[in-house]
């Protein structure tokens, strides 16, 4: 008895190492996030093509959607929208929340890499952001028929994080009878 | 030596370079406080309200800065939007909780006591209270010890005898460190 209280302090280095080394993977730049099964946020922002056209949840209701913060000075967006336009072209609905963007160089970067978004809400001061949680770009959002958050991506979306975090759940949510 | 040195310690040129520098620095220091001064209220007595919740929250986007420090963008937002919120009337209590709902309790430099956090909060009195176990177990063991020891007793009148001579004798010679030292003080005073 006396012997075994002696391993106590290999023990305790065994059991922190363990949960050190547990967190080595962990990217402690993602925050837990505080939406998810909330609805989204209501807003009404002008839309980025059409300013004097205001958009809100009601133009996606109903609708299984990703949305997507993306902006122009977002050097990492540049890679994701060659993706996104992918994903768009096999019938994935996307809304794009342009943040904290110029909008003339917004449109620009529309007409030269192509748009995958069904509309873009432009939201230049990040009042929308702030209601999300957001704290960078890009980050998608998963949003159920029911305007419910299902999942959120920090960061680059492609078909690795797709087929990992949204695929299996994106489909349950657009054809929930299929087997 | 140096003739660039030299030519910068005479003539009216580096002067000029110095003057210029001068109001150079000049100008940039009411930009840098600027930061700070930029914020204006009502009512004055939301100052230092202001500053307290910057102090406690936490920017986002950053691991380990608070608002007050924090020049990042996002950060920027969040100011305006505490300040939106103060403007307004709301509690400090009001304005953690409307942030907590939107970025998790990431941004709370102080975190609540909850289901994830009440051993981080437990944990220094938890570990001050098991250092006193400890420290207790091993008093009472060694006090133990010496009860249960008949062979362990205090010295005798010649056994204190002995040591006191033991002891005597060792201060004579120069391997006791006190006297030692004591020796080599005394003559220079």
């Amino acid at each position: 008895m006396n012997r075994l209280t002696l391993f106590i302090p290999l023990i305790l280095c065994v059991a922190l190492g363990a949960f050190l080394y547990s967190s080595l993977g962990k990217d402690p730049q993602e925050l837990p996030s505080a939406l998810i099964g909330e609805p989204f946020p209501a807003f009404s922002l002008p839309e980025l093509s059409d300013p004097q056209r205001q958009v809100g949840t009601a133009d996606f209701e109903g609708q299984v959607v990703l949305v997507n913060v993306w902006a122009t000075w977002c050097f990492a967006c540049r890679i994701e929208h060659v993706w996104l336009n992918d994903l768009a072209a096999k019938g994935v609905k996307i809304i794009g929340l342009n943040y904290k963007d110029d909008r003339d160089m917004a449109l620009e970067w529309l007409k030269t890499r192509g748009n995958p978004y069904q509309f873009s809400i432009f939201d230049s001061r990040g009042t929308l952001g702030i209601d999300l949680g957001v704290y960078g770009a890009p980050e998608t959002y998963l949003v159920d028929a029911n305007g419910i958050i299902r999942h959120r991506r920090v960061g680059v979306v492609d078909d690795r994080v797709w087929d990992n975090e949204f695929r299996d759940l994106y489909q349950q949510l657009v054809a929930p009878d299929a087997p | 030596m140096h003739p660039e040195s030299n030519r910068l310690n005479r003539g009216p040129v580096p002067r000029n370079w110095l003057k210029k520098l001068a109001l150079l620095l000049l100008l940039s220091s009411p930009v840098m406080a600027a930061v700070e001064e930029i914020v204006s209220f009502s009512d004055e007595s939301l100052r230092p309200r202001y500053q307290q919740l910057l102090e406690e929250l936490r920017c986002p986007k950053c691991q380990n800065q608070n608002l007050a420090d924090s020049n990042s963008p996002i950060s920027d937002d969040l100011r305006r939007e505490i300040h939106r919120l103060l403007e307004e009337g709301a509690t400090n209590q009001q304005i953690k909780e409307y942030l907590k709902s939107r970025y998790s309790e990431f941004i709370l430099y102080r975190p609540e006591v909850n289901s994830a956090t009440w051993f981080l909060w437990s944990a220094p009195v938890g570990l001050l209270v098991l250092g006193l176990l400890i420290l207790f177990y091993f008093s009472r063991r060694g006090r133990q010890r010496l009860a249960a020891n008949p062979g362990v007793k205090a010295p005798s009148g010649e056994e204190q005898q002995r040591l006191a001579a033991l002891l005597g004798n060792q201060s004579g010679t120069n391997e006791h460190p006190a006297n030692n030292s004591s020796e080599i003080k005394e003559p220079k005073q």
